[in-house]
């Protein structure tokens, strides 16, 4: 692992990337204890509607008086808590499907990859947006209609590597020294297959958190008052074009956050897959 | 009168992460009208490099350091990369790759190919347009037709894959031959082939060459190419020339340790089965001196203390070794004096 | 190539089949009543009973989707809830709109893409090269609704070189409508001034649409010009001193660009999915924002329609993509 970790530090990118990564994860932790008004999640003050950023409030204010500033590092915590649900609910249904259709012949192995592939080629957004409009709004099926529209690229990857492993010399010979299926899925298979696993986790959380705030700009994930990026950007539209700072920084927000884990999951995907190099 | 090619001190580095390599350090050669000039070397001694050189091709990161490259009577590494490309390139001097598979686009037809060369660098003869392709088209047809390319009209409208090894090669030097250059430089052409087939394209080379008037310059790593082909052999070893001069000369009375060393190798004359010991220098760091002489087996005090000129054996070849030169006892009687 | 596109197409079939099922599925196993929402707010309980019964919502869930396998078949996706017209008859009519956008913003990715990667991977490691990576990087974390709103914020509401909305200005009479297509309309009937203004109304939602694909074709392009750049052949093909220009933008380009168009097919699908939203911010009168309407409020059949459709556009372009491939190397066209 470490000459791994070392080839990792020296890629400028990726580094910027796990920066930013870290950083926004410090902002969920302890958001509140950051914020210059940890108040104004919920908290309005009519006095100072729609003020320009200034010295006290750094990027404005909202209609109803709340520092944008602070409703975006408290929003940090919604964002990454949606992004990280989905990909492991979606991590726990695909993970072990791809293993199962990858070991096992048969028809229960072409009826699991036929459904994945079906699954992808449904509109993704539609879909979860669909899905979430019918299950009556909210964060909660937000998360599980994304979740439900991201499973299958885990299975695809977990049973692409499974069938290439589990035809190789190694399985071979652990078969021949008398290593029972279940041994040699997780003690061999599994840990082989887990790094595309963490690369399309990586790169999942920065694509969850974009269609996630999609949901939320169109007002099926967090309701009001909640400190959403999507719903924020939703609300600032009636006060364009005066108050630009109430649409510009959370968009803004969602930018950095998706870069971040962008650049970490190309740098180390270069690291598994030396194949689809980005900078070579 | 001056060669047609004449290669002078030529001293080529690489920037690598590792350090500057000095991959090719005082090559020198002479191909005069009408011969064929063998080069011959271990892999990694800088053949390619050498053919790049001349080609004005080097990779990014590499550069001439000193030396001149004299073809027909100017300097080439005088010329920039775009006189290069419309002036010497094809019109003057045709290359012969290694890999004719790897050579040919894979996606163009072979025809599309072969006249986009002549579209830029045939010779003029008046015509334009379709006149002039339609004159492109006949003469390529007859190249191939001389090379024993089977139905050659047809061959122009096939992809390079749908071709034998031994086909492509005979497309790749209708190619080169497509412009009439005065050179011909072929880069290991049958390295890839089958040996029935490698036999029939020197013949073929050969006989074009006498036939054409053009000279060439054949790099290789096999001595029994060498011996069939070549009038003339230039020995590199680790970026240096080590012994040039007429093959026979030189295969008789090989006078360089490393050329008689390698030709102890060759499977036509070994007695056993054995290598040179030791392994090609690192052009990162050279040793001191004479590059060969921790490989060598007559190797003296002397051999480290600097690079040897070029002397004159007896068989009539340059050879870079103090067996052949005063400046042993020059340097030796400097040393006591000193 | 005939064959190959009928095999493929028989292909397809089966696997839209399945998709239709799996969002028949996915839709009905939510508990909500789609009676409920047919019938409106203002519906008494025996109404909503009796539409329940009229649409065969009361039955088995097999029974309800060989009936609309049945329907479907017949081009017929049944009725929106909010528009009260035959969901085919509106998706008949606004897919031109959809379309025209879908192709417009595709053009500008590819032939701003192409000639941007081509550019990086040239000045390999060198200033323009690390300037297109970064922007490849910003594109595609860039989230399309709010670029929208920046979009409209600077050159609508600041600038006012832009219209904020809609297909045509309310001001400009429409043209007698031939293809659907209202830029092509416009120049059938001869009107120049709708032309323009059609054509100003395009480029914001456009601009917006192409951004991220704009970043994935760069970044592919890149990569593939590179990995052609080492091969044997752009050697050989210098040492014979092939034209610099023509060598890269036509002997290496078509060697390069094989990932490119997979990814320009990919992004095709992922266009008319992704201007979902787009559509919406910007009044585009297409399938997007009919789509949202739809989700709004809960409309089952318009779901269902949307999801084939573009399920059967994703699966046509992928036919469509093999055969370019197949087009541009003559390789695979063997291998068939």
């Amino acid at each position: 692992m470490k000459p791994i970790l070392r080839k990792l530090s020296r890629d400028v990118p990726a580094m910027l990337g796990l920066a930013i990564v870290v950083f926004v994860l410090l902002l969920a932790i302890f958001g509140p204890l950051i914020a210059p008004y940890p108040g104004d999640a919920a908290a309005s003050h009519l006095t100072r509607r729609l003020k320009p950023p200034s010295a006290d409030f750094l990027f404005g204010t909202d209609n109803l008086g709340r520092d944008i500033f602070s409703r975006i590092i408290l929003g940090a915590r919604g964002a990454l808590a949606i992004a990280l649900t989905v990909v492991t609910v979606a991590m726990a249904i695909g993970v072990p499907l791809g293993l199962l259709a990858g070991f096992r012949r048969g028809w229960l192995s072409e009826t699991v990859m036929r459904v994945t592939d079906v699954v992808l080629a449904i509109p993704q957004l539609v879909l979860a947006l669909a899905l979430a409009q019918l299950m009556s709004p909210s964060i909660e099926t937000a998360m599980l209609a994304l979740s439900l529209t991201y499973w299958p690229f885990f299975t695809r990857i977990v049973y692409a590597e499974t069938r290439r492993l589990s035809s190789s010399l190694f399985v071979d010979a652990l078969r021949g020294v008398g290593a029972g299926t279940g041994r040699i899925v997780f003690l061999h298979i599994l840990p082989n297959a887990i790094s595309p696993v963490i690369v399309r986790a990586t790169i999942g959380l920065g694509f969850t958190i974009l269609v996630a705030a999609v949901l939320g700009f169109l007002g099926m994930g967090a309701t009001p008052p909640a400190p959403d990026w999507g719903l924020t950007i939703a609300e600032s539209r009636v006060y364009l074009p005066t108050a630009w700072w109430y649409v510009t920084f959370p968009g803004l927000a969602i930018l950095l956050t998706v870069m971040g884990f962008n650049l970490l999951g190309d740098g180390l995907r270069d690291l598994v897959d030396p194949r689809i190099r980005r900078s070579r | 009168m001056m060669p047609l090619l004449s290669v002078r001190g030529l001293k080529v580095t690489i920037r690598t992460d590792e350090g500057t390599a000095q991959v090719l350090d005082d090559v020198g050669l002479d191909l005069e009208r009408g011969r064929i000039l063998g080069v011959v070397g271990e892999s990694g001694c800088g053949k390619s490099t050498l053919i790049r050189a001349i080609m004005g091709i080097l990779p990014r990161a590499g550069a001439v350091e000193r030396g001149e490259i004299w073809f027909e009577g100017e300097n080439l590494l005088s010329f920039s990369e775009a006189e290069l490309a419309r002036d010497v390139r094809s019109s003057r001097i045709g290359f012969i790759p290694q890999d004719p598979l790897l050579a040919l686009n894979p996606v163009f037809k072979v025809g599309s190919q072969l006249l986009e060369v002549m579209r830029w660098h045939a010779p003029s003869d008046g015509t334009r347009g379709s006149e002039r392709r339609k004159r492109h088209v006949g003469r390529l047809i007859g190249l191939l037709k001389r090379l024993q390319v089977p139905d050659p009209e047809g061959a122009l409208e096939r992809y390079p894959h749908q071709f034998s090894g031994g086909q492509r090669q005979r497309l790749l030097i209708a190619a080169a031959l497509a412009c009439s250059p005065r050179l011909l430089i072929a880069d290991e052409p049958t390295t890839a082939l089958d040996v029935t087939t490698q036999h029939q394209i020197l013949l073929l080379l050969r006989e074009l060459v006498a036939e054409l008037a053009v000279s060439l310059l054949f790099v290789t790593h096999d001595f029994g190419v060498v011996a069939e082909l070549c009038d003339d052999l230039c020995v590199i070893y680790a970026g240096q020339t080590v012994e040039s001069g007429p093959v026979r000369s030189i295969l008789d009375s090989p006078a360089h340790p490393y050329t008689r060393a390698l030709l102890a190798c060759h499977p036509d004359r070994a007695t056993s089965f054995r290598g040179i010991p030791g392994s090609v220098p690192s052009p990162l760091a050279p040793p001191p001196g004479c590059r060969f002489a921790p490989r060598c087996g007559d190797v003296r005090a002397i051999c480290s203390a600097g690079n040897p000129p070029q002397a004159r054996a007896e068989s009539g070849a340059e050879v870079r070794c103090v067996q052949y030169s005063d400046w042993s006892a020059d340097l030796l009687v400097r040393s006591h004096e000193s | 190539m005939l064959r190959f596109v009928l095999r493929r197409t028989a292909l397809v079939l089966p696997s839209l089949l399945g998709l239709l099922l799996v969002t028949f599925l996915l839709i009905h196993a939510v508990p909500s009543d789609p009676a409920a929402a047919l019938a409106g707010d203002a519906a008494t309980p025996e109404q909503i009973a009796r539409l329940r019964h009229q649409y065969g919502f009361d039955r088995p869930i097999f029974e309800q989707f060989l009936l609309y396998l049945d329907k479907v078949a017949h081009l017929d996706f049944g009725e929106s809830a909010f528009s009260h017209r035959p969901v085919t008859l509106d998706i008949a009519q606004r897919l031109p709109a959809t379309l025209e956008l879908t192709f417009c913003a595709l053009a500008l990715s590819v032939f701003v893409g192409v000639p941007l990667g081509v550019m990086a991977a040239l000045n390999h490691n060198a200033w323009p090269d690390y300037l297109l990576r970064i922007f490849s990087v910003l594109g595609i974390a860039m989230a399309a609704f709010w670029v929208a709103i920046m979009l409209q914020l600077l050159f609508s509401m600041q600038l006012g070189w832009l219209p904020l909305r809609g297909e045509l200005s309310s001001t400009m009479a429409q043209p007698p409508r031939a293809t659907g297509f209202l830029v092509v309309d416009c120049l059938i009937a001869g009107r120049w001034d709708a032309f323009a203004d059609a054509l100003r109304h395009l480029a914001l939602p456009a601009v917006t649409l192409a951004l991220g694909g704009l970043a994935t074709i760069v970044r592919f392009t890149r990569a593939g010009v590179l990995d052609t750049l080492q091969q044997d052949f752009v050697f050989y093909e210098r040492a014979m001193g092939y034209r610099w220009l023509r060598l890269v933008w036509i002997f290496v380009l078509r060697n390069s660009v094989t990932a490119t168009v997979t990814q320009i097919g990919l992004l095709f699908g992922g266009l008319i999915a992704g201007g979902v939203v787009v559509e919406a911010i910007f009044d585009w009168p297409g399938i997007g924002s009919y789509t949202v309407q739809a989700i709004l409020t809960g409309d089952r059949q318009v779901m269902l329609a949307v999801t084939l459709l573009v399920g059967t556009v994703y699966a046509a372009v992928n036919i469509l993509v093999d055969l370019v491939h197949g087009l541009l190397d003559p390789r695979l066209m063997e291998q068939g």
